[in-house]
C-alpha cells in the first residue's frame, strides 16, 4: 500500500499536478471539494465554492484547492471522490446528501484522507458530518412572509421529501401561521435540486394558484427571477440572489460555509483534526439572514430582526409547542420545544398544511 | 444552392472509418474549445484520451463504466436495424434496477448464492414488461414507440422515487429516500481486489459474443436486416412485423434491466432516486458510435466511458468546467453525424435555375 501510495505521489509529481513545495520543506495542503451543482448556480454549490475561494484567501499558498462541480449523486460519485483522494488531496468536502454512502466507501480505502461530508447523517473515523440550521432561518422568513403575502397564499418550490426540507416548510409554516392565521401554503414537489426550467414552472404553477410569496428549497435562482417578471415577491435561498431579483427579493437564506471551512483546513494542519458532527444555525453564522428589503414595512424588519437575534441567544426555537402533527396527534406539549433527534428524521408535516407528504 | 447527392460506388470502408475520424475531428474541435477557455489544449487532451489508459485504476473504472452502455446499446441495436426505436432504455433500466433490488430486499435476511441469480433475473424480466408497454400499445394499437418509450422513462424515475421514499426505504435511515445497503450475497462479486470492476462486466462480454452470433450467423439476425432494409420483402419472406416489434423491444427492455439489476448491485449497492446516470440515454449514442455492430459497440462503449473518465480528471487537474467537458461529448455525437452524412452523399454547389 505504502509503495503504492509513493508511486502515485511519485506520478502526481512528474505531471505535475501537486503544487510547489514552499520554503520550510512542506507541501501546500491538498483541499478537493466536489459540489453537485455548477459552481455558476448562484444557490448551493455556489455557496460552497465561496467557501473554497475563503481558504484560499485565508492560507494563500500554505494550500492548494480544486474542485469537481456537476457531480451526479448515482454511481459516478464514488469515482469521482476516489479520484481526489487517489491524486494527493489531504482534505475532501463532499457537499450534497447523495455522497454520504460514496464517501464512506472511499474513506475506508483511504485512511490517511480527511473526508467531510455535508448533510448527511453517517461518520467514521476519517468522515465527519456538518450542515446548517437552516430552519432557523426558515422562520425568520416565513414570519416576513406571512406578514407581506396579500392573498394569504405562500408557494413553496420544495425538492425531495427528505427530512431537511421538511423541517423547513414546517418552520416556515409556523411562523407565517403566527403571524397571519389565514395563511395558506401551497407546495410543490420537483424533485430535482438543480433545474432551472423546472423550478421556474413550479414557480408559474404557484403563481396561477394564488400565490404572491415564493419561497424554495431548490438551488437556482429561476424563481426569483419569475417572481421579479410578476412583480410578486421571494426569497434568496442558499445564497443571497439579489441580482436576479432587486424588487422581488425581501430577503433571503445565506449558507456561509467560510469560517467552517477554514477551521476544519487548520485543523488538518494542526494535527487536531477529529471526526465529529456539526450542525450550526443562526448564532455561529453557518445560517445568515440576507439584508432585508425596504419592501418590509420598519415594524416588520424589526420584528423579524428580533427573531433572529432570539434565535442567536438561544432564547427561541423554531419549533416551540404546542404543535400537532398534521394528522392532529400532538407533537410538542406547550412551551417544549424539538429534539434534534426528531428534527434530523422528521418525516411529518405540522397541522394547518395542506396535501400529503410524498411518501 | 447546396444540394446532397448520394455518393456511388463502394463506400463500405469510408463507412468502416467515419467513427474514427468522428473521433478524430472531435479531438481537434476539442482542443479548440480548451485553448479558447486558456486552457493546455494538448494535455487537455492527453488527460482525457491517455491518461485513464495509464492508471489502473482508471482502467477498471473504465469498464465499470462502459459495461451498462455497451450491455444497453447492443439490446438497442437490433431494434435499430430493424427500424424500431426504443428510446426508453433508461426507463427500462431504472424498472430492472427496482425488480431486482426489490428481490435483494425481500431476502435480506437471507443469504445464498441463488440470489443473484434470481436478482439478474427479476431484473431483466422487469426491464423486458416496461419495455412491452410501447411493443403493445404500438402492435395493437399503432402507438408511436419513440413517444411512449420515452414518457415511460419519467414513469419510472418517479416509480422509484417513490418507492423509495416509501415501501423500500431504510428502516434506519432517518426517513432519507434509499432503500438498505444490499447485503454482501446480493452484490455482484468483483473481478479485482480494490476496484470496483465487477462480475457483469464478463457478462457483459458474453452477451456481446452472443449477439454477435445472433446477429450474423443465425436468422434473427437475417430478420432483422431484412425488415430493416426491405420491410415488404421481409413480409413477404414471412417475418411478422408483430414477432419482430415485441421481440426487439423486449430484447433491448430485457438488456436494459439488466444493466440496471448490474448497475444497482455493482457500483452503487443500494436503490437510490440517483441511481439513472442516463446510461440508457448515452446508450444511443454508442449504438450509432459502434454501427449497429456488437463488437463496434464495445469499442464505442470504452471511447464514450473514456470522455466521461477522462473528462472528470481534466475537469479537476486543470479546473475546465464541466460544462465544456459535456460540449465536448456532444461533439462526438455531432460529429459522427456530420461525418456519416457527408460519407455517403457528397455536397454539390448548384447554381439556382434562373
Amino acid at each position: 500500500m505504502m509503495n503504492r501510495r509513493n508511486l502515485l505521489v511519485a506520478a502526481a509529481l512528474a505531471l505535475g499536478l501537486t503544487g510547489p513545495v514552499l520554503a520550510d520543506g512542506h507541501e501546500p495542503l491538498k483541499v478537493g471539494f466536489i459540489y453537485v451543482g455548477p459552481v455558476g448556480d448562484f444557490g448551493w454549490s455556489y455557496e460552497h465554492d465561496q467557501g473554497r475561494l475563503a481558504v484560499e484567501e485565508h492560507f494563500g499558498d500554505k494550500v492548494e484547492t480544486t474542485f469537481l462541480e456537476s457531480v451526479p449523486e448515482g454511481p459516478d460519485a464514488e469515482r469521482a471522490i476516489r479520484q481526489m483522494a487517489q491524486s494527493g488531496h489531504d482534505l475532501i468536502f463532499t457537499t450534497s446528501f447523495g455522497y454520504m454512502n460514496p464517501t464512506l466507501k472511499v474513506a475506508e480505502q483511504f485512511p490517511d484522507v480527511k473526508f467531510e461530508h455535508a448533510t448527511g447523517f453517517k461518520r467514521a473515523d476519517n468522515v465527519s458530518t456538518y450542515s446548517g440550521r437552516f430552519y432557523e432561518g426558515r422562520t425568520v422568513l416565513g414570519h416576513i412572509a406571512g406578514k407581506m403575502t396579500e392573498s394569504n397564499v405562500i408557494g413553496y418550490i420544495a425538492s425531495f421529501p427528505i427530512p431537511e426540507v421538511v423541517r423547513g416548510i414546517n418552520s416556515a409554516y409556523l411562523a407565517a401561521k403566527a403571524v397571519n392565521p389565514e395563511v395558506e401554503f401551497k407546495i410543490v414537489w420537483v424533485n430535482t435540486w438543480f433545474d432551472p426550467a423546472k423550478e421556474a414552472d413550479a414557480a408559474n404553477a404557484l403563481i396561477e394558484q394564488g400565490a404572491d410569496v415564493i419561497m424554495q428549497h431548490t438551488d437556482s435562482p429561476a424563481a426569483m427571477t419569475i417572481a421579479e417578471e410578476k412583480g410578486i415577491y421571494a426569497f434568496g435561498q442558499a445564497s443571497d440572489m439579489k441580482q436576479f431579483g432587486p424588487n422581488a427579493r425581501l430577503s433571503s437564506i445565506i449558507d456561509n460555509w467560510a469560517p467552517y471551512y477554514i477551521d476544519r483546513v487548520q485543523a488538518v494542519m494542526d494535527g487536531t483534526w477529529e471526526s465529529k458532527d456539526t450542525w450550526d444555525g443562526i448564532a455561529p453564522g453557518m445560517t445568515e439572514i440576507g439584508e432585508f428589503s425596504d419592501k418590509i414595512p420598519a415594524d416588520v424588519r424589526a420584528e423579524a430582526q428580533a427573531i433572529a437575534d432570539a434565535i442567536a441567544a438561544g432564547e427561541m426555537h423554531s419549533f416551540t409547542g404546542p404543535v400537532n402533527k398534521q394528522d392532529g396527534t400532538p407533537w410538542l406539549a406547550a412551551g417544549e420545544t424539538a429534539d434534534d433527534g426528531t428534527l434530523l428524521g422528521m418525516n411529518f408535516y405540522v397541522e394547518g398544511i395542506e396535501g400529503t407528504l410524498p411518501n | 444552392m447546396l444540394t446532397l447527392e448520394p455518393r456511388t460506388g463502394n463506400t463500405h470502408l469510408l463507412q468502416t472509418l467515419t467513427p474514427v475520424l468522428a473521433v478524430a475531428i472531435t479531438m481537434l474541435a476539442g482542443a479548440a474549445l480548451f485553448a479558447s477557455l486558456g486552457k493546455d489544449p494538448v494535455e487537455a487532451i492527453r488527460i482525457i484520451f491517455l491518461d485513464p489508459l495509464l492508471d489502473p485504476y482508471s482502467r477498471s473504472e473504465l469498464l465499470v463504466k462502459a459495461a451498462p452502455l455497451a450491455l444497453i446499446a447492443i439490446g438497442l441495436s437490433f431494434g435499430f436495424r430493424a427500424g424500431i426505436w426504443n428510446i426508453g432504455a433508461e426507463g427500462q433500466f431504472i424498472i430492472g434496477a427496482l425488480t431486482g433490488g426489490a428481490t435483494a430486499l425481500a431476502f435480506y435476511d437471507i443469504s445464498g448464492v441463488w440470489l443473484l441469480p434470481l436478482m439478474a433475473i427479476a431484473g431483466a424480466l422487469g426491464g423486458f414488461a416496461w419495455a412491452m408497454i410501447p411493443a403493445i400499445l404500438k402492435t395493437r394499437w399503432g402507438a408511436n414507440e419513440i413517444l411512449v418509450s420515452l414518457m415511460l422513462v419519467y414513469v419510472a424515475e418517479l416509480l422509484l422515487s417513490a418507492l423509495v421514499s416509501g415501501p423500500l426505504r431504510d428502516p434506519d435511515g432517518f426517513n432519507f429516500p434509499e432503500s438498505r445497503q444490499f447485503h454482501d450475497s446480493a452484490t455482484l462479486p468483483i473481478l479485482l481486489a480494490g476496484t470496483r470492476a465487477h462480475i457483469g462486466i464478463l457478462i457483459t462480454l458474453g452477451i456481446s459474443v452472443a449477439a454477435y452470433v445472433a446477429l450474423h450467423r443465425h436468422v434473427f439476425g437475417y430478420h432483422i436486416k431484412l425488415m430493416g432494409s426491405a420491410p415488404r420483402a421481409a413480409s413477404f419472406a414471412g417475418v411478422s412485423t408483430t414477432t419482430m416489434t415485441a421481440a426487439c423491444l423486449g430484447l433491448s427492455g430485457a438488456l436494459a434491466g439488466l444493466a440496471g439489476l448490474f448497475e444497482a448491485a455493482g457500483p452503487v449497492g443500494q436503490l437510490v432516486p440517483s441511481l439513472p446516470a442516463g446510461y440508457g440515454f448515452t446508450a444511443i449514442i454508442v449504438a450509432f458510435l459502434g454501427r449497429l455492430d456488437p463488437l463496434g459497440i464495445v469499442l464505442a462503449s470504452l471511447v464514450v466511458a473514456l470522455t466521461y473518465i477522462g473528462g472528470e480528471t481534466a475537469q479537476f487537474t486543470l479546473q475546465i468546467p464541466a460544462a465544456a467537458i459535456s460540449v465536448f461529448q456532444g461533439m462526438l455525437l455531432f460529429f459522427l453525424l456530420a461525418v456519416d452524412v457527408l460519407a455517403r452523399f457528397r455536397v454539390k454547389y448548384m447554381r439556382r435555375a434562373q
